[in-house]
């Protein structure tokens, strides 16, 4: 018996390695990959839907100010806030991407441009 | 007579991905009662359900573990389902029993790696994890998650998986399965490994069926016993369903109920792919749970039977919400089992009921 698992070490000595030499290979997320939540100030129509929506209550959305504010630190990645986000509005995305590490507990504010279409 | 010792056991062990703390009474090299401890991560989840509403509290069940993961969302979602009386589309079923069946899968390769990483077997832990990471690999291209899938939710579930890809996942899973068969060689037939099992914990089924134990661990004791054959939600699409059984009682028998089951649930998530009806994955839910309205689930996680209860008071938020969870269960089994038992055996014991203590803890 003990030749089965020989064999499979002997196989895995001249074969390539199962696991990604991640630095020097990129990484290759999927098309559902659910990474950092961004906001496209352009499209979003500060409805305040998501914020509802968000299981963490990461998401503050100011429709006097016209901000959208988001906590890294509380966001749990789930999706609930894309899957919420109205279809005549479709602003949020989740992009799977390398987001450098986040140092301070501040949360992130977005303002909707001035000049951007009416809600 | 010698004189006897209270050795502490955990609530940090090398064995031990989780905080369990056990007074092992020692005589000699002998354990003469075991006493469990829980506690340690307790986070009152189900005291949550009054601070969330019922559609984002499945965020939650989702993260009381990260192995059965999909099986609590897809537990909370369908007790929700029972208590609105809302018909959740077939091909939402079926969707959620392939991803179920895939959480299985990858459940009970982790467990039998985490077996053989016990007793010393390195090469044979790296090999099962290894597996295991093309099951991932599939969480990851169907949901965008590969620990915490968010699939599931309350009225459907919220990905569809492409007939195509489907039957990709079908072709992994069968690459999967002839490397497994090697693997599986090594758990049951080698002589090193049975030498390590063989009589190890050894659990009646008059004892199994007194301790009222579930899932794999009952199984291995002879009790014929899964809720997957009541063919609740997709499970009914199944022609048949046979739990895997085994009459030896000890580790060995668990590990070999575990083993088998990864087979079962291959040709299970076959058989669905099949199946799978077309349509709709997700309808809307509107409205509220009624007051007083209560609904009973009872699903096979990857570690046993789990009972769902929720009660509804009108508003958005349940009035409760209860989850007893396959551990919960097995603890009492697993402190008889370890009386009798010698000290050394102790890590290896605890690790064939597959203790997921955030699980019982919640």
């Amino acid at each position: 018996m003990g030749y089965i698992i020989t064999g499979m070490a002997l196989k895995n000595l001249f074969s390539k390695p199962v696991t990604k030499r991640y630095p020097h290979e990129p990484i290759v997320y999927t098309e559902r990959t659910r990474g950092h939540v961004y906001n496209d100030m352009e499209k979003c129509i500060i409805c305040s839907i998501c914020e509802k929506a968000c299981p963490a209550g990461a998401l503050g959305v100011d429709k006097e100010a016209r901000t959208w504010t988001i906590d890294r630190f509380s966001c749990v990645q789930c999706g609930a806030c894309v899957r919420s986000c109205p279809p005549k509005a479709q602003s949020l995305i989740m992009k799977p991407e390398y987001a450098p590490v986040a140092t301070k507990m501040t949360s992130e504010v977005f303002t909707k441009p001035e000049d951007s279409l009416e809600d | 007579m010698a004189e006897r010792t209270v050795i502490p056991f955990g609530p940090h062990h090398p064995v031990l991905p989780e905080p369990i703390h056990l007074d092992l009474v020692i005589e000699d090299e002998k354990v003469v009662e075991a006493i469990p401890q829980i506690g340690f991560i307790h986070r009152g989840l189900e005291k949550l359900v009054e601070k969330r509403d019922y559609k984002s509290y499945v965020y939650i069940t989702e993260r009381i573990c990260g192995i059965c993961a999909f099986g609590h969302s897809l537990g909370y979602s369908e007790t929700i389902e029972a208590l609105m009386e809302i018909e959740v589309p077939p091909r939402a079923l079926g969707l959620r029993v392939v991803w179920h069946e895939l959480s299985r899968v990858h459940s009970h390769l982790l467990w039998l790696g985490l077996l053989a990483d016990a007793f010393g077997f390195e090469n044979l832990f790296m090999q099962c994890w290894r597996l295991r990471e093309r099951v991932l690999d599939i969480f990851e291209r169907t949901t965008g998650g590969r620990v915490i899938l968010s699939a599931c939710n309350v009225g459907g579930v919220n990905h569809d998986i492409a007939d195509d890809e489907l039957k990709g996942i079908v072709e992994v899973l069968e690459g999967m399965m002839r490397e497994y068969k090697v693997l599986c060689k090594t758990f049951l037939k080698d002589k090193s490994v049975a030498s390590r099992l063989r009589g190890v914990g050894i659990l009646t089924k008059e004892e199994a069926e007194g301790f009222g134990v579930v899932g794999p661990f009952a199984r291995a004791s002879g009790i014929a016993e899964d809720i997957r054959m009541f063919g609740y939600g997709g499970y009914g699409f199944l022609e048949s369903f046979e739990p895997v059984v085994s009459d030896e009682c000890d580790g060995y028998g668990r590990c070999k109920v575990r083993a088998d089951e990864v087979f079962q649930s291959i040709n299970i998530i076959k058989e669905i792919v099949q199946k799978m009806p077309s349509g709709e994955v997700m309808i809307k839910v509107k409205g509220s749970p009624a007051a007083g309205s209560r609904a009973v689930m009872r699903f096979e996680q990857p570690r046993g039977e789990c009972f769902y209860y929720a009660k509804g008071n009108g508003t958005k938020f349940l009035e409760r919400f209860r989850i007893r969870t396959p551990t919960f269960m097995n603890v009492a089994g697993m402190a008889h089992t370890l009386q009798g038992c010698d000290l050394a055996d102790v890590p290896l014991n605890i690790l064939t009921i597959d203790p997921c203590i955030s699980c019982a803890e919640r």
